[in-house]
Order: C-alpha cells, then structure tokens, then sequence
C-alpha cells in the first residue's frame, strides 16, 4: 500500500531550481535510499517533505488511517504529528539536556495530560510521566544508549549523538522515519553496528525508513529501492542493481563518459 | 499644511541627532551582535564633553564638536576593552547585562563628578532665524543637518572605499574567518567602537546646542528611539540606521506638531511594531531563514 | 495521591512553612526591625518577578523586556480597585481584573511578536511595555503622573503565600510535559518543531503564566508600597527584573530566588552611600558577567532528591 506519494515536486530559491519536477512513491515498510552528489537537493527534499519549507508546487500526499492527505506545506510540527519523523544532517540534539530528557521530548504528542494537570499535579501527570519514562528508557536501550541516560547530550561521541537522534525521532511514534546520513562521520565498524540497528528498527516498529546517505556500501547493502537525484532532478529510481548499472547515474558520479 | 512641513524641518533636526546615535548601535551590533545599551551614555557624555570644551576652553562649534568626538571615541574603545572584550564568547544575553552595567556606572558617575542636576549649554551659535515661505529655520537646525549629513558622508567612505572599512565588512560577516584571513579582528572591533562612539559624541554636542541644556541621564530615552530607529531600518545595516533616524525623528515630530505629544512616544513604539511584525528584519534587512 | 507525598515534597512543605515561621517569628520579635521588613517585602516582590520572567526568558528562550508593562497593569488593577472599593476585597478583585487584562494583553502581545527573534522580539516586547505605561499615563482613572496613594492591606503572609504558589506554579508547570516543550524551544526551535511540538503555542502559554504572574507581583506592590505611579514602570524596571533573572542564571528558579535575595540585600546596604550606589551596583554587574556570565547557578536547580543521594552516597563511601 502506498504510503507517500510525491508529485511533480517543485522548489525555487531564487533562481535556483533546488528540486525540479520529482516524482515519488513509496510503499509501507520499504527501505529507500535517497542519493546523489553534494548539492543534488537531497536534504531540500526532506526539509519539503517535513514541513521546513514550502513546495513552489507539485503535491505531497501522506496516507493517513488510509486516506490519501496532502501534506505539502504544512507546519513541521503538524507533519510529525501525522507520523513523519526526522534526523539532521549537522546533528541536532537538545544539547545541554540529558539523554532521556531529549527522547522524553520527542514524546510530547503522546502525552494525555494538559497544562494545567501538569501544574497542579493531577493523577493523570504521575500517571503520565511513569510511562512516558519507561517508554523513553525502552527507545534508549533500542539504541544501546541506556546506560548514558543521565549524560548531557553534548557529552556523547558522534556516533551515539546520531543513535540518539535516531531513538529521539522513534519516540515521535512514525510511521515514516528520515534519516539525514546517519552514517556520516562514522568509521566502518560503526556503520556496520548502525546497518544492523536500522534493520532492527524497520523490523520493530514496521516503519518506512527513507534515508540519505553518501557511504554507497551502506546504501547498497540495505535500502530496497534508491531514488537519484542530480541538479534537483530524480534521473533514476530502482533496485541497487539497476542503480549501479543505470548509465546516468555513472555519468552524474563520474562524470561524463569520454 | 505649514504645521506639516513645519514639524518636518524640525524633524529633520531631530532625527539627525537619532541616526548618529543609530549608526553606532548598529555598527556595533553588525560587527559583535551587541545591543551596547551603554551608547546612550556615551551620548551623553559626549554633550558634557562639548559643554566642557566649550566652557573651559572657550573653543567654538568645530573644535568642540571634534574634542567631543575624539574623547568619545578613546571612552568608546577603554569601555569595549575592559567590559565587553572579555565576555566576546559569552552568551549574548551576558554581554547584554554588561552594557547596562556599564551604562548605570557611567550615568551614576557623571551624576558624582558634574553633580544631578540640569546644566545650561553654552550658546555658540547665533540664533538667527530665516523665515521661509512661511517656515521658521534656524541656523543650528542648518548646522545640524549638515554636519550629520558630513559625518554620514565620510563613514560611508570609510566602510566603502578604506581597507579599515573591508575588515569591518569582513569581521562582521564572519569574525572566524577573517581571522584566518590575516584581518586584526580585536583591532578591527576597536576601531568600530571609536567611530560608532565618536558619532554619538558629535550627537551630544549637536544636541546640547539644540536643546541648550544637559543632564547626566539625558541619554536613556534617544539611546532607546536610536536603537529603534537602527532596528527599524535592519539592523546592522549603515543606510538603514540613517532612515531609520531620519524617519523616527519626522514621525516624533509631527504627531508633536498635531498635539499628541503625550503619545509621541507610543507612536514611535507602535510604528516599530508593526514594521517588525510586517518585516521582521527591519526595512531594509534581509529574511534569512536559518539553514537546517 | 501517595505520589505527592513523596520525601522531596514533604520537605519542600517544612522547608516553607519553616522559614515563614522564622521570619514571622524574627519580624515579631522586633529581631528584623522596619527597614529590613521593607527590604523582605521587595524582596518576595523580586521573587516573583524574576521567576515570571525567569519562566519567559530562562525556560523559553523568548528575550522579553516588557515585563515591566504587565507588572503595571497589576498594580493600577489592583490600585484602582482598592480606590474605587477598597480593602481586601478589592484588592483581590484587582488582582483578578490585573489577570484577566493581562492575559488579553500577553495575547495580543504574543501572537504577533514571538515569531520574531532574540534582539528583534527584545525590542518589541520593550516597545509594548511602554504603551502600557504610557496608556496607563494618560488615563483619568489611574490619577495620570501623579499615581495612586493607596492603603496598606497587603501583610508578609498574604506576600509569602503568593510567592509560595508562584514559585509552585512555575516549578510543576518546568517539569511537565509542557514545560519540557518549551525547553526544547529554547535549546533548539527547528529540532523542537521536527518533534512535533507546536512552537508557537507553547511560547505563548509561557508568556501568558509569566505575564499573569507578573500581574500579582505588581498587585502586592500596589497594596503593600503605600505608592504606585507610572514612572516605577518604565522599561529600566524590566531591565531590573532581567539583571536578577541573568544574575541568578537563565533556567534555574533557585537562582532566581537566592539572585533576588543578595540582590535585595545589596542594594539596601548601598543605599547609605546615595550617589555611588549605582556606580557600585554598575560596577558590580560588570565584574559579575566578566567572571561568571552564566550566573550564580546556571541552570542548575537545588532539589532534595540529589541532597538525598549525596548524604546516601556519602554513607555508602563511609561504609
């Protein structure tokens, strides 16, 4: 079943063409790979695709409770709460906060208590939090992060920062997770691990993963699918296979063929 | 339609004065995102500079005015050396607090030496008044006008067309940068505070002339419309600390001239609201959407 | 229920009702004469400025300079009722009317402004103070200039218990599910709105609670001073609520609270030296910055739980 639709997807800075006329579809539970050269509009997609910036035109559509729903230039927050979730390229983490605090913040949509139960500390907050904490603490432990939930985010190696923004985006509840190169920066050994836990994840919480990545092993040792950009442009979609074969895709790596 | 042009002139004057303040704010913040609440003082002081000059040295409107500008500019730098330098990796909000220490020490003080109360401003201009078509211009509103469209000249070449004025550019854009590009970051900061400091000096005279009288916390309330007329024109942006001036000191005067000089300055807190609420950066500043 | 009883909380509880024993009981006994009376009473007045503003700036992130202007509607609210029909009972329909043209206010205030930023939404809110002030200025009902003379119906219990409740409400509302989302604004807005957290509404609801609490504290100013005039609410009194607020730590209320006490005391032992007193208070605040810019707590808060966990760490290395 289709899950995220993208048609003619358009956007303009200026006179800049940063995506131009996309086209996607994606099926629930498939593992996409978004690739392509610096530049190519990847990481604009994804900030189209949650809400950061507004299409210049084309349409988003998101499947909810199986109705097709245009999600095109929605509020970031707005599209989270319809299931979307997010890492970020130059990691983003609630830096002077502790480990679990960052994931118990991710939960906030979640939450059944109001302000004011919050402030005069009905039942429902007590009630409330204990969950919430323990479900934070399960999400840590996903990531292998638990032993660490008191730390200051900021303390973290690289590597657990970008398993933390990856526990922090699950707790959102997705049912589509982006992930802006979740490898970057990381030696082999780490991304080997990092392989292992986004097959975890897709396997525990059935979501679609979408991901962006430059390490090309990762990309073709996991993803289903592999859409390619260049210059804004998707010039090929298909299976790993097809993708390392695909002449334009060579051509847009390497450089024209002399 | 007499009142209208009337209050426009007397605008003008006004507005003057509000932009040379402006500029320096907005120097000062283009180059260490500063709200250097202490300009106001320095203002001040500069009109105390001017009426010393003027009174113990009997000098004239020139000299003064260049007396004021150059002692401004030394207190300018001492100030940005003792109490912002060390706080230039702090949070802004830190630095923030700092200005406003430095401003209640140096009112506080001026209030110790020259003592509380409101001081004469020696007249060194002749009032002659020229009536024209029916408006009433004075020779200081002439002195005024032209004087700050003078000193907006030369620090418009200054920024433009010197190499002082490039590294200004640079360590504004990028302070890190700069650096590694050879330019004297510390030297270059400096040299902001001289000017945006010499500038408020030269406003002090100009209105202490004006107005012909002083007092220590006569810098508070234009320090708070300069800064509103830097932040109306964007901040950080040389022109549009210059409108901005002109523009606030016009509206002053003209709800002024139309009896609502109980209001004058709600209508200048209004006006920069809603151009902040319509243009968040100021009219001239660029929206820059933060990268993600 | 079992769960608010917790350790913490009943000590917390004796904490409180213990110090305004030893205060009433000091003050009572002529120990702490009139003049520091005075000093307590700005004190509590301080306490719960700084916390409003504490929840606006410190928690939030949102630089606001208006708190002045909220503070003013508070105190002519509560002034003006006192005026028109006096005591307690006025005085506590002031506070209600305070709180409900406050909350309008912070409204109208909010909606447009908080999707400026930093400096930009410090200068606005700066500009709407001063409207406030300067309606309230030219108004017939709140004596213009002049200001209001008023009686004293104000005493330390009623100051104390308001503080009590504005700090229990500022606290609850920081460790709630809401007041996580406005940490989250503050530590990064573009992460916190990618987790699904409506920005803008919860900017609001913290301006809103810090404005109406900033409402009572001009209220107990008003019925606790004898005086009340515009020019007590001009900008530089935000500016004073920001200095505690920096001084103590932007995000820790215990610093807010102990900031507003040695800030309190200072400024009443410098009183006697007149003029200088402001050299050496804008002396001080700049050496303060220079070596601590973070404040005197950052954004660390005392709780009993980590006492507890000290003393028992502390045992077991004994042990």
């Amino acid at each position: 079943m289709t899950i995220l639709k993208v048609s003619d997807l358009t956007r303009n800075f200026g006179g800049l063409c940063a995506v131009n006329n996309v086209n996607m579809e994606i099926d629930e539970q498939e593992l996409i790979g978004l690739i392509g050269p610096n530049g190519a509009g990847k990481t604009t997609l994804f900030n189209l695709l949650t809400g950061v910036y507004e299409p210049s035109s084309g349409k988003i559509e998101l499947n909810v409770d199986g109705q097709m729903k245009s999600i095109g230039g929605m509020k970031p927050y707005a599209v989270t709460r319809l299931g979307l979730a997010r890492t970020f390229q130059n990691i983003r983490l609630f830096k002077d906060l502790s480990v679990l605090d960052n994931v118990k913040i991710a939960m906030h949509k979640n939450i059944k208590y109001g302000v004011l139960a919050g402030i005069f500390r009905l039942p429902a907050f007590y009630a409330e939090e204990e969950k919430v904490e323990k479900e934070a603490i399960n999400l840590l432990k996903i990531v292998r992060l638990d032993h660490k939930k008191d730390e200051f985010a900021k303390n973290l190696p690289y590597g657990e920062q970008r398993r933390l923004e990856i526990a922090r985006a699950l707790a959102t509840h997705p049912k589509i997770l982006f992930l802006d190169e979740p490898a970057a920066g990381m030696n082999p050994q780490e991304t080997g691990e990092l392989t292992a836990l986004i097959h975890e994840i897709k396997e525990k919480f059935k979501v679609t993963i979408i991901l962006i990545e430059h390490d090309m092993s990762l990309v073709m040792s996991i993803c289903e699918r592999i859409y390619v950009l260049d210059y804004g442009k998707c010039i090929a979609s298909g299976s790993p296979e097809q993708i390392k074969n695909h002449p334009r895709v060579i051509e847009a790596y390497l450089g024209e063929e002399i | 339609m007499t009142v209208f042009f009337q209050q426009l002139i007397n605008g003008l004057s006004l507005g003057s004065i509000y932009a040379l303040i402006a500029l320096g704010y907005t120097m000062v913040y283009g180059i260490i995102k500063l709200i250097n609440f202490a300009h106001g003082d320095i203002y001040m002081l500069g009109a105390y500079f001017g009426f010393l000059a003027i009174t113990y040295l009997h000098v004239g409107f020139f000299p003064a005015i260049l007396i004021s500008m150059a002692l401004c500019a030394i207190l300018g730098v001492v100030i940005e050396r003792i109490a912002y330098k060390p706080l230039r990796n702090a949070t802004r909000i830190a630095a923030l607090i700092t200005a406003i220490g430095v401003s209640y020490f140096l009112e506080a003080g001026t209030q110790q030496v020259m003592g509380t109360s409101v001081r004469a401003f020696p007249q060194v201009l002749n009032n002659q008044v020229f009536n024209i078509a029916g408006l009433r211009i004075t020779e200081q509103q002439i002195y005024i006008f032209v004087t700050t469209i003078v000193l907006m000249l030369i620090l418009q070449f200054i920024v433009k067309k010197t190499k002082i004025g490039r590294a200004m550019r640079a360590v504004s854009t990028d302070s890190d940068a700069a650096r590694l590009m050879g330019i004297n970051v510390d030297a270059t900061i400096s040299i902001t505070f001289a000017i945006g400091s010499a500038l408020a000096g030269a406003a002090g005279v100009l209105v202490g002339i004006y107005y012909s009288s002083i007092n220590p916390l006569m810098g508070m309330l234009p320090g708070i419309k300069a800064f509103i007329a830097a932040v109306f024109g964007g901040i950080g942006i040389i022109p549009g600390a210059m409108f901005g001036g002109f523009f606030i000191g016009i509206c002053e005067a003209i709800v002024s001239g139309y009896g609502g000089s109980l209001f004058k300055d709600a209508v200048v807190y209004i006006i920069l609201i809603v151009i902040l609420v319509i243009k968040p950066a100021g009219l001239l500043g660029k929206n820059v959407k933060e990268k993600v | 229920m079992k769960k608010m009883l917790n350790k913490a909380n009943l000590y917390w509880l004796l904490f409180c009702v213990g110090g305004y024993a030893l205060l009433m009981g000091l003050m009572s006994a002529g120990i702490i004469d009139a003049v520091n009376q005075t000093v307590i009473q700005t004190i509590i007045v301080n306490i719960i400025l700084a916390i409003s503003l504490n929840l606006i700036i410190g928690i939030t992130g949102q630089f606001s300079l208006g708190h002045a202007g909220f503070m003013c509607v508070g105190a002519y609210s509560a002034g003006v009722m006192l005026k028109q029909i006096g005591g307690l009972n006025g005085f506590f329909i002031g506070i209600l009317i305070g709180m409900v043209i406050n909350a309008v206010l912070a409204l109208i205030v909010a909606i447009p402004t908080l999707r400026l930023k930093g400096d930009y939404l410090a200068i606005a809110t700066l500009g709407f103070g001063e409207i406030i002030r300067i309606i309230v200025l030219n108004m017939d009902i709140t004596n213009g200039a002049a200001g209001l003379v008023l009686p004293r119906v104000v005493d330390f219990t009623i100051l104390f218990v308001f503080m009590v409740v504005a700090l229990l409400i500022v606290v609850n509302f920081t460790r709630s599910a809401a007041g996580r989302a406005c940490i989250s604004i503050r530590e990064d807005e573009i992460a916190s709105e990618a987790m699904g957290i409506n920005t803008t509404k919860y900017k609001v609801i913290a301006f809103v609670i810090g404005a109406l609490i900033a409402s009572w504290a001009g209220a107990l100013y008003a019925g606790n001073f004898y005086v009340i005039n515009p020019g007590m609410f001009t900008y530089s009194k935000s500016i004073d609520i920001l200095v505690i607020v920096v001084f103590g730590g932007m995000g820790s209320m215990t610093g807010s609270v102990i900031s507003a006490v040695v800030l309190g005391f200072i400024n009443s032992f410098l009183q006697s030296f007149s003029n200088m007193r402001m050299i050496i208070y804008g002396l001080a605040l700049v050496m303060i910055m220079v070596f601590r810019p973070s404040g005197l707590l950052g954004t660390r808060e005392f709780k009993f739980s980590s006492l507890f966990k000290r003393f028992t760490k502390k045992k077991e290395a004994s042990q």
